[in-house]
């Protein structure tokens, strides 16, 4: 078993609109077991479209023009996620990666309640198990996510948007995936919130030893719980260093840019001019 | 000098089948012309009540709001000054202007309506506001708002609130939606603006940050009340509420974080 979950190579997507665009251009990187790697840059920089993309979770005008990505399972084997037909790459998805997305309140269906909508995930996935482990299985999770087992009948609407949140984490956990690709997870809560959820994004990384993928414009936060950043800009990866490594001795005038564009919350004043 | 006060004012909302919540408990504070105070708290800490109330779109409960010592008119021509006094710079750039009117429409509203300038000067006012927010007003006069960056809307928006030539503003999350690039952009803008024509600012934010390199003097709201208020270095770097330390170890601070990790290392070896 190699120290690499995920190999991309090469990677490239265009958006075939008038004219094209090049939203992801020849990227190559390494995902690497257990590893929270933190994937920085502005709207149009191609973050989202190249995370989506590995997935292939794309939808027209966008295309896949070029490169390849292989997953090396924990049971040995190597897949290439491009060759995979659709019926294989639906069970591939969510089993062995999952994903958060950004703005749990528009994420979950506002119809059903948090427990039926976790059950599905295991009658979709695993139909070998009948309906009092799947039940035991939801009731763990709302546990491990510390919304609690006696939210299974909750709506929603009912819980508030940290407690959403868990719950997709929840989601993206149940079937105990090698990676987790988290878009923007924590831009919509506030700060007290914010950081509940990181530490326990950070603990079940710990307890379950999954990599994550942790997309956001955010640096001063993706600098705290990264172990690597990986720094974007027009579709391109400008800089991937330890996370220390780049707040203490950055190589890219961009990366030098975008961390002067976060005034210190405690360092020297003056970014801003008064 | 214009002064605004906020006395004893405390906001209950009825809640269906729960009674009463209490947005605002007592809250009293005072903003001049010239003087910049930065708003924060978490979600529901009360910020946007008091944004609300401001701006005459809630009335409190009890207490008093007062402009200049004197309360603030309900109706007609005397809430009309008022709100040309005050004006507003809202959070979401692209919901804050109207996709069928073009800029010069936005900017020159409320100089029309308020008549801040003679009809035959109203196109160089224009202009002037433009150039003032750093815009090209060849460039973005004709133009609608979706041809726009979002930088450069937020920009008209402060143009369109400087128009009526206001004494205060209040600026709620101006810059939270923008990209990171342009925020520090947006910020120094305002900065420069409230100098130069000393205007008095109500920043709203929930980034500590910010809220310290921009502001004055900041206070902090949780659950309603005031629970700190102070110059800013020394309400961010010194907390003495409870509260505030909670939100200032809660923000993402990487100077601080790498220190204590290298302390932890260090303190390890031996």
């Amino acid at each position: 078993m190699t120290d690499t979950l995920l190999s991309v190579r090469d990677f490239s997507v265009v958006y075939d609109v008038d004219p094209p665009v090049r939203a992801v251009k020849n990227v190559t990187i390494d995902i690497r077991r257990g590893e929270i790697v933190g994937l920085a840059g502005e709207s149009g920089s191609g973050k989202t479209t190249l995370a989506y993309g590995v997935q292939r979770l794309l939808k027209p005008p966008a295309v896949i023009t070029g490169g390849s990505v292989i997953f090396h399972d924990a049971d040995g084997s190597d897949v290439d996620l491009h060759a995979l037909d659709a019926e294989q790459m639906r069970r591939f998805r969510w089993d062995k990666v999952s994903m958060v997305f950004q703005g749990a309140m528009n994420a979950l269906n506002p119809v059903a309640t948090i427990g039926a909508q976790l059950d599905d995930v295991f009658r979709v996935h695993r139909p070998g198990m009948n309906r009092a482990q799947r039940r035991a299985e939801v009731i763990d999770l709302l546990e491990i996510v510390k919304v609690g087992g006696q939210r299974i009948r909750s709506y929603p609407h009912e819980l508030s948007g940290g407690m959403r949140q868990r719950v997709m984490i929840a989601m993206a956990l149940a079937l105990r995936p090698q990676l987790m690709v988290m878009d923007e997870p924590t831009t919509a809560l506030d700060v007290l919130v914010q950081r509940e959820i990181l530490k326990q994004i950070s603990q079940l990384r710990h307890e379950f030893g999954f990599s994550v993928v942790f997309i956001t414009h955010d640096l001063p936060l993706l600098l705290e719980i990264s172990d690597r950043i990986a720094v974007m800009r027009e579709g391109e990866i400008v800089e991937l260093a330890d996370a220390e490594r780049l707040w203490t001795d950055p190589q890219h005038e961009y990366t030098r840019d975008l961390l002067r564009s976060f005034p210190r919350l405690t360092g020297a004043r003056g970014v801003v001019v008064r | 000098m214009t002064t605004l006060e906020f006395r004893g004012v405390t906001k209950l909302y009825n809640v269906r089948g729960s009674g009463q919540l209490k947005a605002l408990d007592d809250v009293s504070f005072t903003l001049h012309s010239r003087q910049t105070i930065g708003l924060v708290g978490q979600s529901g800490s009360g910020k946007s009540t008091i944004a609300k109330i401001l701006t005459q779109l809630e009335t409190p409960t009890h207490g008093e709001v007062l402009l200049d010592g004197a309360p603030i008119p309900r109706r007609g021509r005397g809430l009309r000054t008022y709100r040309q006094q005050l004006r507003m710079v809202f959070q979401d750039p692209f919901a804050s202007l109207n996709p069928y009117h073009s800029i010069r429409h936005h900017v020159e509203r409320p100089l029309r309506l308020d008549r801040v300038v003679p009809r035959d000067q109203v196109d160089a006012e224009v202009r002037r506001l433009l150039e003032r927010v750093r815009l090209d007003p060849d460039a973005v006069m004709e133009r609608r708002p979706h041809e726009l960056s979002g930088g450069q809307r937020q920009r008209v928006a402060i143009a369109r609130a400087l128009a009526s030539r206001p004494a205060l503003l209040v600026a709620d999350e101006p810059v939270s939606m923008l990209d990171v690039s342009i925020r520090l952009g947006v910020l120094n803008l305002l900065a420069d603006l409230q100098r130069e024509e000393g205007l008095g600012v109500l920043y709203i934010t929930h980034d500590l940050a910010t809220a310290r390199h921009f502001s004055d003097e900041i206070m902090v709201l949780n659950q309603g009340r005031v629970v700190e208020r102070g110059p800013a270095d020394d309400v961010i770097l010194r907390p003495r509420d409870p509260y505030t330390r909670e939100l200032r170890a809660a923000s993402p601070d990487p100077e601080e974080f790498f220190r204590r990790r290298a302390a932890q290392t260090t303190g390890g070896a031996r």
